[in-house]
């Protein structure tokens, strides 16, 4: 078996498809797209058709994208944005526990330059609570953001329902939508969402390029001032090439959604079925409001990096929230916010999946894990078979 | 990010498994990341004669577990309590900065065993 790729929610490949569309613009039509002769004509074009792209398949109008460098940069221009241009309405934000360090990280800026977060629980099942959100809006509560689906465990939110709430007490609202767009149907107004953050890595476009969708009479402060790019919401020269191939990954994304969706679906219940098999292993996250594409298991007894390891001898690419392999030595923020013990949030395991997997390389996970566990529980001074 | 060394252990723990009737028995939890190693040691004259272990635990935890046990064999006790976390990843060929917190493990809970099996010996004279 060749190896098996199952961390889509970390990257994805670029398609070939998007390799050819982006080509020209590092070449032939080089152009930058500030400039009035024909090369930045060109580029112009494209940055604009780019940008009809990625509105109209959000639902969205033409004024109302802005590109960004990554999901991280439209996860910062859309909170520290909204905060410091409506901070004389008030200085209360409202989040999740459960955001990634993109979301989580520019709050804590806030919290120190005096904005007050309020962040959220989860339940068991990875859900947060819209009523509980509904009664933490406060006079001054300015912005709400709250991730669409989470990048560890893939529990899907109630966007729409929470966009309802905030749109009636006249709250602004954020979504982190990294991991939903290109594999969920994504509209901006049956979200109720005036802010709504993608990245292109993550659907088979490049790296290092994003997109925020700010809703018409949304107004941000920039993170990045100079030029006159982004309608002054971002300055630099834009990365045509990358933008080229956001907007056709999109595009190829949201064509073929309807048939390779319910494909990986399907695959992603193989793997759960098959992985909680093994004793002592349960799910993580909701089953039902889940993504398509995410696996997150924790399997009791093992660590979670050993586990990596050894699936990565045997050629399979995988994730874990365990403490040893986030870098700062703490347990995963997210599963341990659905009341896992450090001791099970250890043994977690993310298995992520794209359209490029197959039944065969289910079929050899299944056959090779197993095995993995068995030998790591028996080395487990915590295991008694 | 490890050395080979690092890997042969992981891939191949030496002295994996219990000590039913062992000396001194030593456990180290790692409350932070949430390590753990159970260390069982047989003595005889005051030498460590025989050493076994069991690690819940990242590749770096493994692989120090695995590395002390053949540290300590046939060395005295005193010998046995002067190895640090330090000459562990050393004879590892080091470990990545980050890991070293999860490799003090093993030499704590050798250290535990130790005391373990003196305290015991207390209790029987
Ligand atoms: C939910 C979520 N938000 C934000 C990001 C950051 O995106 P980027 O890597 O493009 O900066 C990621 C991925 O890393 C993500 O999964
Ligand atoms: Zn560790």
């Amino acid at each position: 078996m060749n190896a098996v790729y199952l961390d889509h929610a970390a990257t994805t490949p670029v398609r070939e498809e998007v390799i050819e569309a982006m080509l020209p613009y590092f070449k032939d039509k080089f152009g930058n797209a500030s400039s009035v002769y024909s090369f930045g004509r060109e580029a112009r074009k494209a940055l604009d058709q780019a940008r009809q792209t990625v509105a109209e398949v959000l639902n969205a109008d033409f004024n109302e994208i802005v590109f960004t460098g990554g999901g991280s940069e439209a996860d910062n221009l859309a909170i520290k944005g909204a905060a410091w241009e409506y901070r004389n309405k008030g200085r209360h934000l409202i989040t999740s526990s459960i955001e990634h360090h993109a979301v989580l990280h520019p709050m804590q800026q806030l919290e120190r330059e005096g904005f007050e977060v309020t962040y959220l629980p989860v339940d068991d099942q990875g859900l947060i609570s819209v009523e509980e959100l509904a009664n933490a809006i406060r006079e001054d509560t300015i912005l709400v953001s709250i991730m669409h689906a989470n990048n560890e465990i893939g529990v899907i939110e109630p966007i729409a329902q929470i966009g309802a709430i905030t749109k009636e007490r006249g709250v602004l609202f954020h979504t982190d939508a990294v991991q939903t767009v290109g594999v969920m149907d994504i509209d901006v107004k049956k979200l109720n969402v005036d802010l709504l953050s993608m990245s292109a890595h993550k659907f088979y476009g490049p790296k290092g390029v994003g997109a925020l969708y700010v809703r018409k009479g949304v107004r941000l402060i920039p993170l990045i001032h100079g030029g006159s790019h982004e309608s002054r919401r971002r300055a630099g020269t834009e990365n045509v090439a990358g933008i080229v191939g956001l907007a056709k990954a999109l595009e190829l994304a949201d064509a073929e959604r309807s048939v390779v969706v319910p494909r990986i679906q399907r695959l992603r219940d193989r793997l759960i079925d098959g992985l909680l098999q093994i004793p002592h292993t349960r799910l993580n996250g909701s089953r039902t409001e889940r993504l398509p594409n995410n696996v997150s298991v924790s399997i009791e007894f093992i660590e979670g990096e050993s586990l990596l390891l050894n699936l990565d001898l045997k050629g399979i690419a995988a994730s874990s929230g365990s403490a040893c392999t986030s870098g700062s030595l703490d347990p995963s923020h997210v599963l341990m916010a659905l009341g896992l013990t450090h001791e099970v949030a250890h043994g977690s395991l993310r298995l992520s999946l794209g359209r490029e997997n197959t039944d065969a390389e289910i079929d050899y996970v299944l056959e090779t894990l197993p095995p993995i566990v068995e030998r790591l529980r028996e080395m487990s001074p915590l295991f008694s078979s | 990010m490890y050395s080979e060394k690092v890997m042969d252990h992981f891939q191949h723990p030496r002295n994996v498994g219990e000590i039913p009737d062992a000396d001194g028995v030593g456990v180290e939890g790692n409350a932070r990341c949430g390590d753990i190693m159970k260390i069982w040691i047989k003595v005889e004259d005051g030498r460590i004669v025989d050493v076994k272990f069991k690690t819940f635990g990242c590749a770096a935890a493994v692989a120090t577990s695995s590395m002390i046990t053949e540290l300590v064999k046939g060395k005295t006790l005193d010998e046995a309590e002067a190895i640090t976390n330090k000459s562990v990843a050393e004879a590892l060929d080091g470990l990545p900065p980050i890991k070293m917190h999860c490799s003090n493990l093993a030499a704590d809970a050798l250290k535990n065993a130790i005391a373990d099996y003196r305290a015991k010996k207390l209790q029987s004279v």
